[in-house]
């Protein structure tokens, strides 16, 4: 992926370098991104912890199966991939010490573009004050490192259920890869499950997927990734953009199916198409969205509804087709898009963060339908910051260079990260992932 | 050779057409034959597949088309492996494509293969004038300097001058509205019953797309998403306003709102086995029953240039041991409102059944309630061949929506005197 902003290339050159440290600019760099046979990750990774790392205990030989060089101490030299800190044990607060013990050596001496795993429990889930404290702790470690970390490196923070630590591997593994680039201070919470290796250059084959909004941006890099991790993608969009949903869908060798995700039979169509075509479905991105941007003061019932409609009511309404019995096959995944704006507001967006806080309403109310969980139907949703869009590239300059810089990494994230974090979910390897609401957003500063 | 096998129409694809000189004036026809294939192969997942043969063709050609399917395949997501050629038969074109396509299939020489038809009335070839053509080739041979300049000194002023290709016949001479004046005459088909036809037309296409008839029929072109020609508000009152354009005098009844205009457009079919549509998750909606072609003596005057079509239904229809009112659809194409009418006037005609097409009794009358009831090419607009595979797919769905044993009607008038005509049933 060579997409770089003039700014990120400016300041990557001898003379922008050097200017940049000059006056204390942000330095943002490539990031480094998947491609298929990448190594998980570039150089070692330290892999610590407090106590007895029953985590660490847990994922070590999928981590190492996964491509993974584990170390326990910090080599003599050289740099490192990345740490993995096992922080499930801790009880009180001293035991925070560990991390800092394992974390500022290693600090210094991570690489470009290295990864911070932090694993933990659930704190809602501690037996005693002093443990809930120290679990809480761990999310506020993680930000204050991401937010510390130079050089394209992220960290983040992933809580494991007691007893089903290996579970994990699939998250942990995702966090350490390219495919995580601009995924930074996010909390991941994996539920109860089997040890599942995720770690395959096509993690969804045999699968069909249905996108929404396919036609073009991120919904379009959406299909493409999940087709090159192996899924049949069907391609959806208003019949307006047949003809760029067209093209996409014979990239992909996929098929395209032009119908208007608010349609009162769109859930049945789609579902249909899935089925006669591809023999069943899998995977569900609800992607398609739509702005129509005015301060609340100004806005009509028109804008009003078709955002609201569109983002939020078309899903509800096609769920009812995909969710019900003869739907989604056993174990499949339904990834919906949120917004930094459903998190964090934004001005003149009150109908858009109406419907972006609703999906996550729509994630909660899923993840914990007993129905869906004894099918084993996850739920889960991305919360895109500024990606770099034809839409984006329409925000006015000084507001788009605000919001490109406005984040950890200094840069905006591309269409593909969004993706990539979907098709994440959409794999079989995450069938204990369930329920998450994770940000796209290189830390974006806001609504953190 | 094994037994014959059905033939399903699988699905359609065809971009918005554009009215001449508007939104695909810059288009070729190789262009928009591809991107009619490419909706086709993104609709149905074909993308790397190597198909049994792509059949189109164009009656507009420039002479660097001549092989305009296969160039077209080559610029889609085919499968390169997959054979395609070009036929013409005037407006035939698409239909007598579907036909060989359909016959291939049912005889097992292929499983499954692709139908269609491009026109542009806008990126039109243009041709020198015949003297100074022959001059051109005569200094392209020329070898010598003297040979050279000896055929340059051929040229004069008045040799220069383009000619841009005609609606015109040329064994008579006259246009195809001005031979249709005279069978509508001929007929009696009156203004008002034509100016109700084109209305129709165009209030059955807008209401097919309001309620999303075309989503699985059409991929949108060049920005354009709906048919350019198609005036959803028309009224009676806006049609009778018009001055007729063909014919003389008293008598004259065609306007431009009552005949097709010059159109620019393309479209595809995809036709299969039934065995290859279940491996390919593909449900049948047709099945292509039978084709005819017949031909009629226009130039002698002896029958209508347009009236071909009046022949090969019969002929369908006795082979197939059906009667004109055994449809529940009727597609006519609308060259214009009266060839419709006056089809459907000699259809019931005693006298024309008996002595023209040997009948004991005339064919009688259909309901017209069943008529091109999502718009024809009046509306929607005619680029030759594209029209047979926009009926076909059209049909095709109508008949899937209606259900098993439901069956239509295709009928397509064709420059030269010909006619080409289908019947479709449910799968």
């Amino acid at each position: 992926m060579a997409h770089r902003d003039g700014y990120t290339a400016f300041v990557s050159s001898g003379v922008g370098k050097r200017l940049a440290t000059t006056l204390g600019l942000p330095q943002p760099v490539a990031l480094r991104r998947q491609v298929p046979g990448r190594p998980l990750v570039d150089g070692p990774v330290l892999a610590g912890g407090h106590g007895e790392s029953p985590a660490l205990t847990a994922l070590r030989d999928g981590l190492i199966t996964a491509g993974a060089t584990l170390v326990d101490a910090l080599p003599e030299s050289g740099r490192l991939g990345g740490v993995v800190v096992d922080l499930t044990a801790v009880e009180e607060p001293s035991d925070l010490e560990s991390t800092r013990a394992i974390l500022a050596p290693a600090l210094r001496r991570l690489g470009r573009c290295a990864r911070v795993v932090v694993v933990g429990r659930d704190p809602a889930l501690a037996s005693s004050p002093a443990q809930r404290a120290a679990r809480r702790s761990l999310e506020g470690i993680t930000r204050s490192v991401a937010k510390e970390l130079r050089a394209g490196a992220t960290a983040n923070l992933v809580l494991v259920t007691d007893g089903s630590e290996s579970a994990a591997l699939g998250t942990v593994e995702f966090l350490l890869s390219a495919r995580s680039a601009y995924v930074d201070a996010q909390v991941f919470r994996v539920g109860a499950g089997a040890a599942a290796q995720a770690t395959d250059d096509r993690p969804l084959d045999g699968k069909v997927a249905v996108v929404t909004g396919a036609a073009r941006g991120i919904g379009a890099e959406i299909a493409r990734t999940l087709a090159r991790d192996g899924a049949t993608v069907v391609c959806v969009d208003v019949p307006s953009a047949g003809a760029s949903l067209a093209t996409v869908a014979n990239e992909i060798g996929g098929t395209a199916l032009q119908v208007d995700v608010t349609a009162a039979d769109a859930g049945g169509r789609i579902l249909r198409h899935a089925t006669t075509r591809h023999g069943g479905l899998d995977i569900v991105v609800h992607n398609a969205g739509i702005t129509r941007d005015k301060l609340l003061a100004n806005t009509d019932a028109d804008r009003w509804a078709s955002v609201v409609d569109v983002n939020l009511g078309s899903i509800l309404r096609m769920n009812e087709a995909f969710l019900a019995r003869g739907g989604l096959r056993q174990g499949g995944h339904v990834v919906l898009v949120s917004s930094i704006a459903g998190i964090a507001g934004n001005r003149g967006q009150s109908n858009y963060a109406a419907s972006k806080a609703g999906v996550i309403g729509l994630v909660d109310a899923y993840a914990s339908d007993r129905g869906l969980r004894r099918h084993g139907i996850t739920v889960n949703a991305v919360a895109p910051g500024f990606i770099e869009t034809e839409m984006t590239a329409r925000i006015p300059f000084a507001t788009r260079e605000l919001g490109r810089r406005l984040n950890s990494l200094s840069q905006g994230g591309l269409p593909v990260d969004v993706a990539e974090t979907i098709a994440f979910f959409a794999s079989d390897a995450q069938s204990a992932v369930s329920g998450n609401v994770v940000r796209v957003c290189g830390q974006s500063l806001l609504g953190a | 050779m094994t037994t014959p096998r059905r033939a399903a129409v699988l699905g359609g694809n065809r971009i918005p057409f554009a009215r001449q000189f508007g939104a695909y004036a810059e288009a070729s026809n190789q262009d928009m034959l591809t991107a009619a294939l490419e909706g086709l192969v993104a609709r149905h997942g074909l993308a790397g597949e190597r198909l049994g043969e792509v059949v189109a063709g164009a009656v507009i050609k420039h002479s660097r088309d001549f092989n305009l399917t296969r160039e077209a395949v080559l610029g889609s997501s085919l499968s390169p492996t997959t054979p395609a050629y070009d036929i013409t038969q005037a407006c035939g074109t698409g239909l007598e494509a579907a036909i060989l396509v359909a016959n291939k299939i049912a005889l097992g020489q292929v499983d499954s293969g692709i139908a269609g038809g491009v026109d542009s009335a806008s990126d039109a070839p243009v041709v020198v004038p015949e003297k100074l053509r022959r001059k051109l080739l005569r200094l392209n041979r020329a070898k010598s300097s003297a040979e050279k300049a000896k055929a340059v000194a051929a040229f004069r002023p008045t040799d220069v001058g383009i000619q841009v290709p005609a609606n015109t016949e040329p064994r008579t001479g006259l246009s195809m509205g001005e031979h249709m004046a005279i069978t509508a005459a001929r007929w009696g088909v009156t203004r008002e019953d034509q100016d109700a036809l084109a209305l129709a037309s165009h209030h059955n296409l807008a209401a097919a797309y309001d309620r999303g008839f075309f989503d699985d029929l059409l991929t949108p072109y060049l920005g354009l998403t709906r048919d350019q020609n198609l005036r959803p508000d028309s009224t009676l009152e806006k049609l009778a306003s018009l001055k007729p354009v063909f014919g003389k005098g008293e008598g004259a009844t065609m306007t431009a709102g009552n005949s097709t205009p010059l159109t620019d457009g393309a479209s595809a079919v995809l036709l299969g086995s039934t065995e290859w549509a279940a491996a390919h998750g593909l449900a049948p909606l047709a099945w292509f029953v039978d084709g005819e072609t017949a031909a009629v003596d226009y130039v002698t005057g002896d029958e209508g240039l347009l009236m071909a079509p009046a022949y090969a239904v019969p002929r369908l229809l006795a082979r197939n041991g059906l009667s004109l009112q055994d449809f529940d659809f009727y597609e006519i194409h609308e060259a214009f409102a009266a060839t419709v009418l006056s089809t459907l006037a000699a259809w019931d005609d005693e006298d024309f059944c008996r002595e023209r097409l040997g009948l004991d009794a005339p064919l009688g009358v259909i309901d017209r309630s069943r008529l091109n009831v999502t718009g024809s090419s009046l509306a929607a607009g005619h680029p030759f061949a594209a029209t047979g595979g926009r009926i076909v797919a059209t049909l095709a769905t109508l008949l899937h929506e209606k259900g098993p044993g439901s069956r239509g009607l295709i009928s397509i008038c064709a420059a030269g005197g010909q006619g080409v005509v289908a019947i479709l049933e449910a799968a």
